[in-house]
């Protein structure tokens, strides 16, 4: 049903993260039904599929989100590298794995605070006071996120009164500030109008060689321009995981090329 | 089926559709005036009566044997102390237990029963609470007669409101938000205290000044624990010249408060202690509304920076 890049298998040391024998659970519904694949480090993978077919339900697993409501229950593992560790084990503290991997969610969520505490706040939570460390962890997470030059001014203004887009990447300076293992995108352009998403995309793509990013979209063009890997899932199974080129160009599965293709979905 | 597409048959079709629009309006205005006009006829009978009474003196008076001599000193000093009783009991308590119940509480059985009643207290007629603080407070726990029992009976009246307006505020946060400081490895704790109270503030204050609005209008629960109803000198002063100077002995102490000096007015026989029942409602309607005014205005001022 499903196939891995052979090639990569035998450079294991290339995955940041390795998920095996996934299965979750809302409840008695079986969201995601044994998915395995892996995340190349410092790559870009792209979570695609029709609505419904549990991208944003597996994205949420590798920052424990599900854990924040009752009733759900995973299954299998999601390794992380280096260190090995099963970031959905038991006796894993969902605050801990949230330390290692951001998130940036559909629409831009920034805290009713000023810009520059919507920054710090991801290390705030972290014990961090000194006001030198503040100010510099802000400003590098505001020109890594290209937000720097329109906001350095006004850091203390509100964030509610950036446009969508700057707030979007406010959302994902405040990612990225903590320097995390693994970002993870949520559909991160689908509140936005094209020219925010195309400044979202060019962003995405800088952060490439940095962090390992995980992103999920319903735009298939997105998935294509952005992403080094992309997996097509379909009703909680992962149906095709393969480099993006291989996956748009020829894919193996005749699902995936049906709903490349827009035949489908 | 008949065809309408002749545009004289639409307009009537559409004026006769309109028609209940208009009758609607009227009904309206007549409902609401029934409520407003009401209101504003007990006020201005209130205010004809009351205001001739209204001087400095009346504030800083003593009730007397002497309608023109008597003044409302004791009841508005009883009245604020024992607000300010209940409010640092109704608040912590309120705000703890909605928080508790909104972001801790277990989803079970005993937690939506739990939710019920809480709920269901704001309905208990306020008598009820009277005779619980009169056989806790008054007898069990010996506070006696006094501004702490009083106070503590009113909090417990205002509780259900403080703790459903800390959880409605704190609902109407969007899960993006609490989920936004959650991915940023935020605990329970955190994420209250740096976000879900800061932003549900407005709300919450709404809900505490409202719950006190309606605490300073209670008579029942304050003649059941036995409030005195004429009363010549003040509780002992909080502030004191020697070591600690500060003193507690005022919540233990005998009070009256706005409606007990009301009702003993309105039940003499003399036509001039009505007026000064009158004068002493026109105050106690003017404290509500600036309540309710205050509420109004730090609601608007708290909220201008949050958009959701």
């Amino acid at each position: 049903m499903m196939q891995i890049d052979q090639g990569a298998v035998s450079e294991q040391i290339q995955y940041k993260s390795e998920v095996k024998n996934l299965s979750f659970f809302y409840g008695g519904f079986n969201a995601l039904k044994n998915i395995n694949m892996v995340l190349h480090d410092k790559k870009i993978t792209a979570l695609i599929g029709p609505s419904g077919c549990g991208k944003s339900t597996f994205l949420r697993c590798f920052n424990r989100m599900h854990d924040l409501y009752p009733g759900n229950r995973y299954q299998g593992e999601i390794i992380l590298h280096p260190d090995n560790v099963n970031i959905l084990a038991q006796n894993v503290d969902p605050i801990e794995v949230r330390m290692r991997i951001s998130m940036v969610f559909q629409k831009p969520n920034p805290f009713p605070k000023s810009i520059y505490e919507n920054v710090a706040y991801g290390l705030r939570v972290r014990g961090i006071k000194q006001r030198a460390i503040l100010d510099e962890c802000v400003e590098s997470a505001l020109r890594n996120s290209a937000l720097w030059d329109e906001v350095k001014d006004r850091q203390h203004d509100l964030a509610f009164n950036l446009s969508g887009g700057q707030q979007q990447r406010l959302c994902i300076a405040r990612a990225l500030a903590t320097d995390p293992e693994i970002l993870l995108f949520d559909e991160p352009t689908s509140a936005l109008d094209p020219i925010a998403t195309a400044s979202i995309e060019e962003l995405i793509t800088d952060l490439k060689n940095k962090v390992t990013i995980l992103i999920v979209t319903h735009n298939m063009q997105q998935a294509a321009r952005v992403s080094d890997y992309t997996a097509y899932m379909y009703l909680g199974e992962l149906i095709e995981f393969n480099v993006t080129d291989t996956i748009f160009i020829k894919p193996k599965n005749k699902q995936t090329e049906d709903y490349i293709t827009g035949r489908f979905g | 089926m008949k065809n309408v597409n002749n545009i004289d048959e639409i307009r009537k079709i559409i004026g006769q559709h309109k028609r209940w629009d208009l009758i609607f309006v009227i009904a309206g205005i007549f409902a609401l005036m029934i409520a407003v006009l009401t209101f504003m006829a007990l006020f201005a009978h209130m205010l004809v009566d009351g205001m001739p009474r209204l001087s400095w003196e009346f504030f800083t008076s003593f009730p007397s044997r002497r309608a023109e001599s008597a003044g409302i000193l004791s009841a508005w000093v009883g009245t604020t102390l024992v607000m300010l009783v209940t409010a640092l009991a109704a608040v912590p308590l309120g705000i703890g237990s909605g928080i508790y119940l909104e972001e801790y509480a277990p989803k079970n059985l005993i937690t939506e029963i739990i939710e019920i009643n809480v709920t269901n207290l704001a309905g208990v007629p306020s008598i009820i609470y009277g005779l619980l603080a009169l056989g806790l407070f008054v007898y069990q726990f010996g506070f006696g007669q006094s501004i702490l029992a009083a106070g503590l009976a009113l909090a417990l009246l205002i509780l259900p409101v403080v703790v459903v307006a800390t959880r409605e505020a704190i609902r109407s946060i969007p899960v993006a938000i609490r989920e936004g400081a959650y991915a940023l490895g935020a605990t329970k704790w955190q994420t209250v205290f740096d976000h879900l109270l800061p932003y549900s503030s407005a709300g919450i204050l709404t809900g505490v000044i409202i719950g006190l609005a309606r605490a300073i209008g209670e008579t029942a629960p304050i003649i059941t624990i036995g409030a005195l109803t004429f009363i010549a000198f003040l509780p002992p002063a909080p502030v004191k010249n020697e070591f600690p100077y500060v003193s507690f002995e005022w919540l233990t102490a005998p009070f009256t408060v706005m409606p007990i000096q009301m009702f003993n007015w309105v039940s003499r026989p003399e036509e001039a202690f009505q007026l000064n029942a009158a004068a002493a409602g026109l105050v106690l309607v003017v404290m509500t509304l600036a309540m309710n005014g205050l509420a109004i205005y730090l609601r608007y001022r708290m909220r201008k920076n949050i958009k959701w």
